[in-house]
Parts: C-alpha cells; sequence; structure tokens
C-alpha cells in the first residue's frame, strides 16, 4: 500500500469519537481508520480526552441495589458482538455494513456499478465500482460527501486518491473523479443529501438509482 | 509481566482493571465500580437522560467492561479512555438499535512482553492533558465537555472556533509517536 496522505479532520474524528457523526460517515470513518495508523492514534488521543472529562466530571450518587445487581450478573452467559474481519479489499467495516456478504453491484451505466449499503434520513453509504480509466458523471453535492478507495485509485480536481485516501467534497466543489488506468477502483462513499448529477438524464434516473 | 515491578507508578484504576483482566479479580471489579460508575451516570445525564434509564445504561457498561476486559492494553489506552468509548458505544447501540461502525481490532502478537516504560509514558501523557485541560477557560472548558459528551452535531464541532481541538492533538500527539510506530508495527 502506498502511504496514506489524505486522512480525516480533526472535527471530525473528535465528532466520531464522541458517536455524533451520521452513521453513513461513521462507517467511513471506521473504515479508514482500519486502514491508517496515523488516524488511529489521532483517535485514540481523543478517546484519552474524553476519558480525562469522564474522570473530571460530576459524580452522580447510584442506587445501592445497582451494585449489588450488576455483581450478581457477572456469570450470565452472553453472546459476544461478531467481529468482522478484513475481507480482501474490504475493511471489518465494510464487511459489517455488508452484513458478511458479497458487494451486489448495480450498474450505474458506462461500466460504473454501485452497491447501496445502508440509507437513513441522515445520510447515506454506499460502494462504488469505477472501471479503469473510466469518469465518475459530473456531480455536485448538496452536502457533505466522503470517498474512502479501497481499491485502485482515482483523480480529480483537487488530487490524486490511493488506497486509504480519503476525499472530503462539499457544496463548493463539482468535481469530475477519474478512475487511474489499471485496476477497477473500489470507493466507499457517504453523504448526507442526495448526490445531484449535471447532465439531464441521469438526474431523471436519480430517483430510481438512490443516488 | 514485569508490571508487578512498578505496580507503585501504575495508576489504580490501571492495577484494578488488570486484575479484573487476567484474573477475572471481582473485588477489583467492585472498586472500579466505586470510581466509575457514579461518572459515568453525571456524565450520561448530562445529556438529559433520566436517572433511572441512567443506571440502566451504567449497568450496561459496566457489565462491557467486564465481558471485554481481555480487549484492555494498558499500552494504548488509560482505563478512564477505553471506558470512555465503551460508554459512547454502548449508549449508542442502545440509542440506534444496531452495532455502531468499529475499526478493526487490531491483532497483538502472541506473547509480546509488556513495556513498562511504555505503560508509564502514555501514562503521564494522560496527566500532561488533563493538565492542559484544566488550564482552558470556563467557556472552552464547557465546549470541549459538549462536543465530547455527544452534545455538538459534527457541523457545530467544524464551526466552533473556540474548541481547542488542536491543543488536545498536539499535547497527546506528542506522547503518541511512540503509539503510533507501535501501531503500524502491529498493522503491517
Amino acid at each position: 500500500m502506498s502511504k496514506i496522505v489524505h486522512h480525516i479532520p480533526e472535527d471530525m474524528l473528535a465528532a466520531y469519537a464522541a458517536g455524533t457523526l451520521p452513521h453513513g460517515f461513521a462507517v467511513v470513518v471506521a473504515a479508514h481508520v482500519s486502514l491508517c495508523p496515523d488516524c488511529r492514534a489521532a483517535l485514540e488521543a481523543h478517546h484519552a480526552a474524553g476519558g480525562v472529562l469522564l474522570e473530571s466530571a460530576g459524580s452522580v450518587s447510584v442506587s445501592d441495589r445497582l451494585k449489588a445487581d450488576l455483581l450478581s450478573r457477572l456469570d450470565e452467559p452472553f453472546t459476544p458482538e461478531p467481529v468482522y474481519e478484513r475481507c480482501g479489499a474490504y475493511p471489518g467495516p465494510v464487511v459489517q455494513a455488508l452484513k458478511g456478504r458479497a458487494p451486489r453491484w448495480k450498474s450505474l451505466g458506462m461500466g460504473v456499478r454501485q452497491d447501496i449499503l445502508s440509507n437513513d434520513a441522515e445520510s447515506s453509504v454506499r460502494l462504488l465500482y469505477i472501471p479503469g480509466g473510466q469518469a465518475v458523471p459530473d456531480h455536485s453535492h448538496h452536502g457533505l460527501e466522503l470517498t474512502l478507495v479501497l481499491q485502485g485509485s482515482f483523480h480529480d480536481e483537487t488530487g490524486r486518491f490511493g488506497v486509504g485516501d480519503l476525499e472530503i467534497a462539499d457544496d463548493t466543489l463539482e468535481h469530475t473523479p477519474i478512475a487511474d488506468e489499471g485496476e477497477p477502483c473500489i470507493c466507499l462513499a457517504a453523504t448526507d443529501a442526495p448526490l445531484r448529477f449535471r447532465a439531464l438524464v441521469p438526474r431523471l434516473l436519480q430517483p430510481f438509482f438512490r443516488i | 509481566m514485569n508490571v508487578s515491578q512498578n505496580k507503585s507508578d501504575l495508576s489504580q484504576q490501571t492495577i484494578w482493571m488488570l486484575a479484573v483482566r487476567d484474573n477475572r479479580d471481582r473485588q477489583a471489579f467492585a472498586a472500579l465500580f466505586d470510581h466509575f460508575a457514579p461518572r459515568l451516570k453525571g456524565f450520561i445525564m448530562r445529556s438529559g437522560t433520566s436517572s433511572e434509564r441512567a443506571e440502566e445504561i451504567v449497568q450496561d457498561v459496566m457489565l462491557t467492561i467486564w465481558r471485554k476486559a481481555a480487549t484492555f492494553d494498558p499500552h494504548r489506552a488509560q482505563v478512564s479512555g477505553w471506558i470512555y468509548q465503551i460508554a459512547r458505544n454502548r449508549q449508542i447501540d442502545i440509542l440506534r438499535k444496531e452495532n455502531r461502525p468499529l475499526p478493526e481490532e487490531l491483532k497483538e502478537e502472541p506473547g509480546q512482553e509488556p513495556d513498562a516504560s511504555q505503560l508509564l509514558a502514555l501514562q503521564q501523557e494522560a496527566d500532561k492533558l488533563k493538565q492542559a485541560l484544566a488550564k482552558l477557560s470556563d467557556e472552552q472548558r464547557e465546549m470541549i465537555e459538549k462536543a465530547y459528551l455527544g452534545e455538538l452535531t459534527h457541523q457545530e464541532i467544524s464551526t466552533q472556533s473556540g474548541l481547542p481541538l488542536g491543543t488536545i492533538k498536539s499535547r497527546i500527539r506528542l506522547g503518541l509517536d511512540r503509539l503510533r510506530y507501535e501501531l503500524k508495527d502491529l498493522q503491517e
């Protein structure tokens, strides 16, 4: 893997640590951190800061029975949470979002494919498959769009993005990502608003593709 | 584990947590409960949760600490930071009724010797972070608390100019340089 050069901004890591990022963004952050030791260290710094605040937070006394109840439950049988391992190009959090299945690609035309992993009122997250040399239709954004490269690479007006790199695009950026020649580029992309395509036909198709 | 030689240097919470992790020590767990349960309850109630509901969450968090103790690594986390993370995860899982996406766990090399100096270095950095946070103005501290309690959205965090996230990052990153190299070794 070439060195990751595009990282998660500090405010977004803090929001992830505090749990206030929309679900789709949280999937992307968790996937990037799985690939990036720098951001993992930074995230753990935010946990440490949260811990310091917890230590110094005001205490509220707990009821007497809480401790007894808890101690009596220590031997209860329980099912450990499932652990999702990396699978090929897909980091654990992506495998989790896929619920362990292989991607189910749906064509968007021109060889570009997608698999929508989740789509709620706040955000959506999907996998994108772009053949080498192919451009993703020109689009601008209503809100924020995070794109994490999982395989191959792409470039656009702002730079080049390889495996592990995260591109952050907001309303002001109108860009045309183009997959580099070679193996297909697979990205994990999350938005907090539907994408707007500039070409007329894709815009008409938008409700059908949910993009 | 050569931690025992340096036990006097470790924080009381770390000693309790290691006893829970390595010996399933219930007395040590009860001591952790006495220390953290009221703090967790105060923390959770800050966001408007009722006392009764907060206690349910505290119980859930403490039970998770007992069950996941094996994943506590004092080289990488202070007990309070580790518990903070578990508390946030559990609150979100309960709220959303689904598991929050978490990064892959790092796999430790089997039989890796604990490094007491690394352990203490991390503890010292956390102490320095504590001092740095104590020096913030009331207003800044209030903002920081809101951010880490989950009371600010990402948008609010990114537009809060008074939020000294940079202080936190630079403060702890100095001490995390070594940690970062260790993480790289583990990942590559």
